[in-house]
C-alpha cells in the first residue's frame, strides 16, 4: 500500500480546497465578530453592580470555556436541525470564544486606571457615556492583538465545522481523500494552507504587540 | 429520560471504558506535550543559531498547522503514505503532545526568559555549572510561572480528545454517542457529555492548582487556600503564553 506522494492529485484537489478555504474563512470573520461584540457584552455585564447578574454570568461563560467545543457543535446541531450548519457553527465558535475574550475585555478594562472612572465621576458623566467614551476606547485598544490572537485561534479551530457538515476545507479535503483515496495529498495540503495563512497573520499580530508596548 | 439512564446502566463497562481513553490520551498526550514543551523550549534558548532555527521552524510547523489536520493527516495519511499504521488512541496522544508541545514551548521559552537576569548573573558569579544553573537558580523560579499557562494547555487539550470520536478510538464522546442514537435522547446526552467533561477539566485545574501552590512554597512563596479553586484564563494567555 506504500505510494509516494502524487503531485496530479494534489494539483486536483487543490481548486477544491480553495473553494472550501472561503468558508473557512467567511467562518473566521464572523465567528470572531459574534465573539468580539458578544465578548464585550459580557465583560460589562460582570461588572454590573448587582451580583445577580455577575455571578450567573461568571458560572455560565467558566461551564463554556472549560467544555469541548466539538460537544458544543455537535450538541447544538442535533437540536436545531432546522437551522444551516454554517450559521449553528459560526454562533458557537462566536459564543465558545465569546468566553475566552469576556476575559481578555476584562483584563483591558481592569487596565484602565482608576482615575479615569474617578474622573468621569467628578465631571458627573452618566454610566453610559463612562463607557462609550473614556473606559472601552481605552480598554479596546490593549486588547486589539490578544484579540487577533484569538482569531487565529479560531481559524485553526474551524476545521470543527466539518463535524456537522459545513462544506469548509477540512470537509472539501476529507471527502476529495475519499473517492480518490487520496488522503495524503488533500491533508497535507489543507495543512500546508493553514500554515501559509496563519504564520503572516501571527507575526503580524506579534508586530502589533510590539507596537502597542505590551 | 429513564429510557437513557437504563441503557447508560446497560453498557456501563463501555462507558467506562471510554472515559479511561479519554483520560489515557489527555495524561499521555500532555506528557509528552510537556517533554516537547521543555526541548524545544531550551532549544529556543539555545547559543547556536542551527539549534534556534529547528526549534522555531519546528514550533511553528504545529501550531500553524491545525491540531485537527495533523491528527487526521496521522490517521488517514501516514498509512498510505508510509505502510505505517498507528492506533487511533496514538494517533490522538501523538497529534495532542506534538501540537500542544509546540504551544507549550513558548510557555517555557518566556518563562525562562522572565526569570530576573541578576538571577543568572549571580549563579555565574557563584561558580555555578550551566547544569547546577538551570536546575538549582532558573528553573524553579522559571516553573512557578508556567505552571498557570500549561493549566490553560491542558484544558484545552482536554477540550480537544473528543477528536478521538472521529478516528474511531472509542473514547468517552464515542460510546454516549452510541447510547444517544441507541434511545434518541439528544438533550439528555449532551448535557451528560458536557457535565462530565466540565468535571474533568475542573479536576485537572485542582491538581494543577495544588501543584502550583507546592511549587510555590519551595521558593518561599505561600498562597492562601481560596487560590487552589480559582480557574485560570486569559491573563496567563496574554503574559507567558505569548502569541498563538
Amino acid at each position: 500500500m506504500n505510494r509516494t506522494f502524487d503531485w496530479d492529485a494534489a494539483g486536483d484537489a487543490l481548486p477544491l480546497l480553495l473553494e472550501g478555504f472561503r468558508v473557512t474563512l467567511l467562518a473566521t470573520v464572523l465567528g470572531t465578530l459574534v465573539a468580539a461584540v458578544l465578548g464585550l457584552a459580557v465583560a460589562v455585564a460582570g461588572r454590573a453592580p448587582s451580583r445577580f447578574v455577575t455571578v450567573p454570568v461568571k458560572a455560565v461563560t467558566e461551564f463554556v470555556r472549560a467544555t469541548p467545543l466539538l460537544v458544543q457543535l455537535v450538541g447544538a446541531a442535533a437540536l436545531f436541525t432546522s437551522v444551516e450548519p454554517l450559521t449553528i457553527g459560526i454562533v458557537v465558535l462566536g459564543i465558545h470564544y465569546a468566553a475566552y475574550t469576556s476575559e481578555v475585555y476584562r483584563a483591558g478594562i481592569d487596565g484602565v486606571p482608576k482615575g479615569q472612572w474617578e474622573a468621569c465621576r467628578a465631571l458627573s458623566m452618566s454610566p453610559r457615556r463612562t463607557w462609550q467614551a473614556v473606559i472601552l476606547p481605552q480598554a479596546v485598544r490593549n486588547v486589539l492583538p490578544a484579540l487577533g490572537n484569538y482569531a487565529i485561534s479560531m481559524f485553526k479551530e474551524t476545521p470543527f465545522l466539518a463535524v456537522i457538515t459545513v462544506h469548509e476545507m477540512v470537509f472539501e479535503a476529507r471527502a476529495y481523500g475519499a473517492d480518490h483515496f487520496a488522503y495524503t495529498e488533500a491533508f497535507t495540503l489543507a495543512g500546508l494552507v493553514f500554515l501559509v495563512a496563519s504564520y503572516p497573520t501571527s507575526l503580524l499580530m506579534r508586530k502589533l504587540e510590539k507596537r502597542l508596548g505590551h | 429520560m429513564s429510557d437513557f439512564f437504563s441503557t447508560l446502566l446497560d453498557e456501563l463497562p463501555q462507558v467506562g471504558a471510554g472515559l479511561w481513553v479519554t483520560v489515557q490520551a489527555t495524561v499521555l498526550g500532555s506528557l509528552l506535550a510537556l517533554l516537547l514543551s521543555f526541548a524545544l523550549g531550551l532549544a529556543a534558548g539555545s547559543r547556536l543559531l542551527l539549534v534556534r532555527g529547528v526549534s522555531r521552524t519546528v514550533v511553528e510547523f504545529f501550531r500553524g498547522t491545525s491540531l485537527y489536520i495533523q491528527l487526521f493527516w496521522l490517521y488517514y495519511a501516514m498509512p498510505q503514505l508510509t505502510g505505517y499504521e498507528l492506533t487511533p488512541l496514538l494517533c490522538g496522544v501523538v497529534a495532542f503532545g506534538l501540537n500542544y508541545g509546540a504551544y507549550g514551548s513558548e510557555i517555557v521559552r518566556g518563562a525562562i526568559n522572565s526569570v530576573p537576569r541578576a538571577q543568572y548573573e549571580a549563579a555565574v558569579a557563584l561558580n555555578m555549572t550551566p547544569l547546577h544553573r538551570m536546575r538549582k537558580v532558573i528553573m524553579p523560579q522559571a516553573w512557578v510561572q508556567m505552571i498557570p499557562s500549561f493549566t490553560n494547555l491542558l484544558i484545552q487539550l482536554l477540550k480537544c480528545t473528543p477528536l478521538l470520536w472521529l478516528i474511531s478510538a472509542a473514547d468517552f464522546m464515542t460510546t454516549i454517542e452510541h447510547i444517544r442514537s441507541l434511545t434518541g435522547e439528544t438533550l439528555t446526552a449532551y448535557l451528560l457529555l458536557l457535565a462530565v467533561y466540565f468535571v474533568l477539566a475542573y479536576t485537572l485545574t485542582l491538581l494543577m492548582n495544588l501543584l502550583e501552590r507546592s511549587a510555590k512554597r519551595r521558593l518561599g512563596l505561600h498562597t492562601g487556600g481560596r487560590s487552589l479553586f480559582r480557574t485560570r484564563t486569559a491573563e496567563a494567555v496574554t503574559t507567558a503564553g505569548g502569541t498563538r
